[in-house]
């Protein structure tokens, strides 16, 4: 695998969108070439370049691609937008819209994201060393199809409405997590190994979630049924399972109506 | 010999009552009565009529005095700002006619701005929600003449929209609501006992923040689900029973207001209000309306929504139009540091934005187009005072059911005063000049 490292240099004035910076464009592209990639200031055009030292070569196709950004970039937006394959490494914290649409590859932010990471992402990895920003994993505005497949990792906090209209694939954030989890889920799983908030599975209607530590309201759509034992992410726990929300409308499979499910740890 | 104006538009609340009569001198150059409206309608008249109202464009300088400045000037600096920014935001366009609005688009888009209305700190979250789940609507004529169930949730007419009561929802006698309010029940959601909750048959006095669980119990207990003891401090039994009341109306409309768009949940609120008057409609026939604040915002979401698609925070910066509400609206773009300098028309964001927003704002070039001096004014560097649209201009405004009505001019603007309109269509011809386009 070829490695691109980019090294920030000039701070820009206002954000920057760089929706270049993935695996895909940078393939077949020599680091002059890359330092010419458009991004937008505003409404300035202006180069890659500009912003960023680009050292070394890119690999054939976006598989063979590895982009390093070596610092923080918390004023650059859609790192990883739409990326298939490949990966990218931020030593540092990433602004909005990470591995938005993303189909494939790893993504890898060792600081903090900002929202809108993993939007309606269907397929590869996100790891986040740090937190993660609202609308983690969840749909684009009106879209009905949020987070399809792939991983999301979080080892530190998540903001509020994480997983969004998720219909699949697998949110995991460590620490705790704001309001609305899960909201309109038609299936996926989302693990929350601290505390949940309020409003959590609102409107759900297929998919698993699994809370570890506390929730404070328990949404009254949500019928207690049984107590299961379970692995979870490597833990091994018993889990109170709750199913709902009964507000919502719900489809049968086999004669038998098919529920969200929360899974609450004893 | 003083003449009567009737059936003038009020430019105050989404109401936007046409039914007001103003009386003005005979040289049609002075107002001297307002009949039929509001307090707020009223003084909205007669306020154009103040001997302090500024006519002349106010220019601060370095040291934050304010001097005289001629138009020219001030479509100078106006012009001149918008074109050397690179992220401009164009906020406001809630208290001027669509007309106007329109020009200003042509603007943003020339100068690649972002537009935002003042649904970014109001209905915003609303119209995020029609857009994740869809809205059955109707209008305000469908409720005088056919609502029998009146539910008023995180709103307070009474105050805000002082005669929509008397209008449309509560007391008037319409086609087949031939008793009037006595046929109507009304029911409030809201955690203070307020003027309007004072007058309703049932009052939830819901915990503050808890309108997502409260909506969502309702439609467990219409699915006739089992419900948890209390929700949201209130008992199973009243939920049951305000489910059984909606359920045996003839039609149920629910308004709502800032109390769910702004308070915890926010858009989820609506979407599950929306979820709600749609599980209704299985039993009976069911709407549900925001309760739009500033009389034309509905009319700035309809511009927006036909010239780019989007209802508000439109950022154009980059040739098309995208939307993101939580990363092109107003506050996140201020309190981020996104943008580079601020135009103002029709709304008061000094008045109404967080300090750390208003703050940004002092610090950037900024203009304030407004008929009066507000706090906006006083951060901004430019100030430039216009006719009022409504009483000394007419044009297109949208009702809060998104029914155009086409306002009235009832006196002159003072001599030399521009519209917003003109003002607007002078800063784009110097747009086009500046950047070279035909």
């Amino acid at each position: 695998m070829e490695t691109v490292t980019l090294t920030p240099k000039e701070q820009s004035e206002l954000y920057i969108d760089a929706e270049n910076i993935t695996p895909d464009t940078f393939a077949g592209k020599s680091a002059a070439e890359i330092a010419e990639l458009q991004v937008f200031e505003g409404n300035q055009t202006q180069t890659l370049g500009q912003y960023f030292e680009v050292a070394g070569t890119a690999g054939a196709t976006a598989e063979e691609t590895k982009i390093v950004i070596k610092g923080d970039v918390t004023k650059v937006k859609y790192i990883g937008m739409r990326m298939t394959g490949g990966e990218i490494v931020v030593e540092g914290s990433a602004d909005m819209y990470v591995g938005a649409w993303m189909e494939g590859g790893r993504i890898h932010v060792q600081g903090n994201v900002d929202s809108f990471s993993g939007t309606g992402m269907k397929g590869g990895e996100i790891e986040v060393d740090g937190n993660a920003g609202n609308y983690l994993g969840a749909a684009y505005r009106g879209d009905w199809r949020g987070m399809q497949a792939g991983t999301i990792r979080v080892h530190g906090d998540a903001g509020s409405d994480l997983g969004t209209f998720m219909n699949g694939g697998t949110i995991i954030v460590e620490g705790d997590v704001d309001v609305h989890v899960g909201t309109h889920a038609e299936g996926g799983t989302i693990i929350v190994k601290g505390n949940g908030t309020s409003k959590i599975g609102g409107q759900m209607v297929k998919g698993e979630i699994y809370v570890f530590g506390t929730i404070d309201v328990m949404m009254p759509g949500y019928i207690y049924r049984e107590d299961v034992d379970l692995e979870v992410d490597g833990d091994s726990a018993r889990f109170a399972l709750f199913e709902g929300d009964m507000g919502e409308r719900h489809s049968k499979r086999k004669g038998q109506v098919i529920y969200g499910k929360i899974y609450q740890k004893y | 010999m003083a003449k009567i104006i009737s059936d003038v538009v009020c430019p105050f609340c989404g109401t936007l009552c046409d039914d007001l009569e103003v009386k003005v001198s005979d040289d049609g150059k002075e107002i001297l009565e307002v009949y039929n409206a509001c307090v707020i309608g009223t003084e909205k008249f007669l306020h154009s009529q103040a001997e302090d109202r500024l006519k002349v464009p106010q220019m601060q300088d370095e040291e934050g005095n304010s001097k005289d400045v001629s138009v020219d000037d001030a479509v100078e600096y106006t012009a001149q700002m918008l074109c050397n920014a690179k992220k401009p935001l164009m906020y406001g366009w809630s208290s001027t006619n669509c007309e106007a609005q329109s020009v200003g688009h042509e603007i943003a888009e020339l100068v690649g701005a972002v537009v935002d209305n003042t649904a970014t700190v109001c209905h915003g979250t609303t119209l995020i929600a029609l857009q994740d789940v869809g809205v059955p609507s109707c209008t305000l004529g469908e409720v005088k003449n056919r609502a029998d169930r009146i539910v008023f949730w995180g709103c307070n007419p009474a105050h805000a929209h002082p005669r929509h009561m008397s209008r449309y929802s509560i007391f008037p006698r319409g086609f087949f609501t031939g008793k009037g309010h006595k046929a109507r029940k009304m029911v409030v959601v809201d955690p203070r006992s307020t003027d309007t909750a004072k007058m309703a048959d049932l009052h939830m006095q819901i915990e503050q923040g808890r309108d997502y669980e409260l909506l969502s119990a309702l439609r467990v207990a219409i699915r006739g689900n089992p419900l948890p003891e209390t929700v949201a401090g209130i008992p199973r039994e009243t939920i049951q029973d305000v489910a059984e009341t909606l359920k045996s109306g003839r039609f149920v409309i629910i308004f709502f207001g800032m109390g769910v768009t702004q308070s915890l949940s926010k858009n989820h609120n609506i979407d599950i209000a929306i979820s709600l008057t749609r599980d209704l409609n299985d039993y009976t026939k069911a709407a549900i309306m925001p309760m739009r604040g500033h009389y034309n915002v509905t009319g700035s979401g309809q511009v927006l929504g036909w010239q780019f698609g989007y209802p508000f925070c439109v950022d154009l910066s980059r040739g098309f139009a995208r939307y993101n509400p939580g990363d092109s609206t107003s506050n996140d773009l201020l309190r981020r540091g996104e943008v580079d300098a601020v135009f103002v028309l029709g709304s008061d964001p000094g008045a109404h934005f967080p300090i750390s927003s208003v703050k940004k704002i002092a610090h950037l070039p900024s203009v304030c187009v407004d008929p009066h001096f507000t706090p906006t004014s006083a951060v901004c560097k430019l100030h430039m005072p216009v006719a009022f649209v409504g009483v000394e201009e007419a044009g297109c405004a949208y009702r809060m059911d998104n029914v155009p009505i086409e306002t009235r001019k009832v006196v002159d603007a003072p001599e030399g005063m521009l519209s917003d309109e003109e003002f607007l269509k002078r800063v784009l011809t110097r747009v086009k000049e500046i950047k070279g386009v035909a």
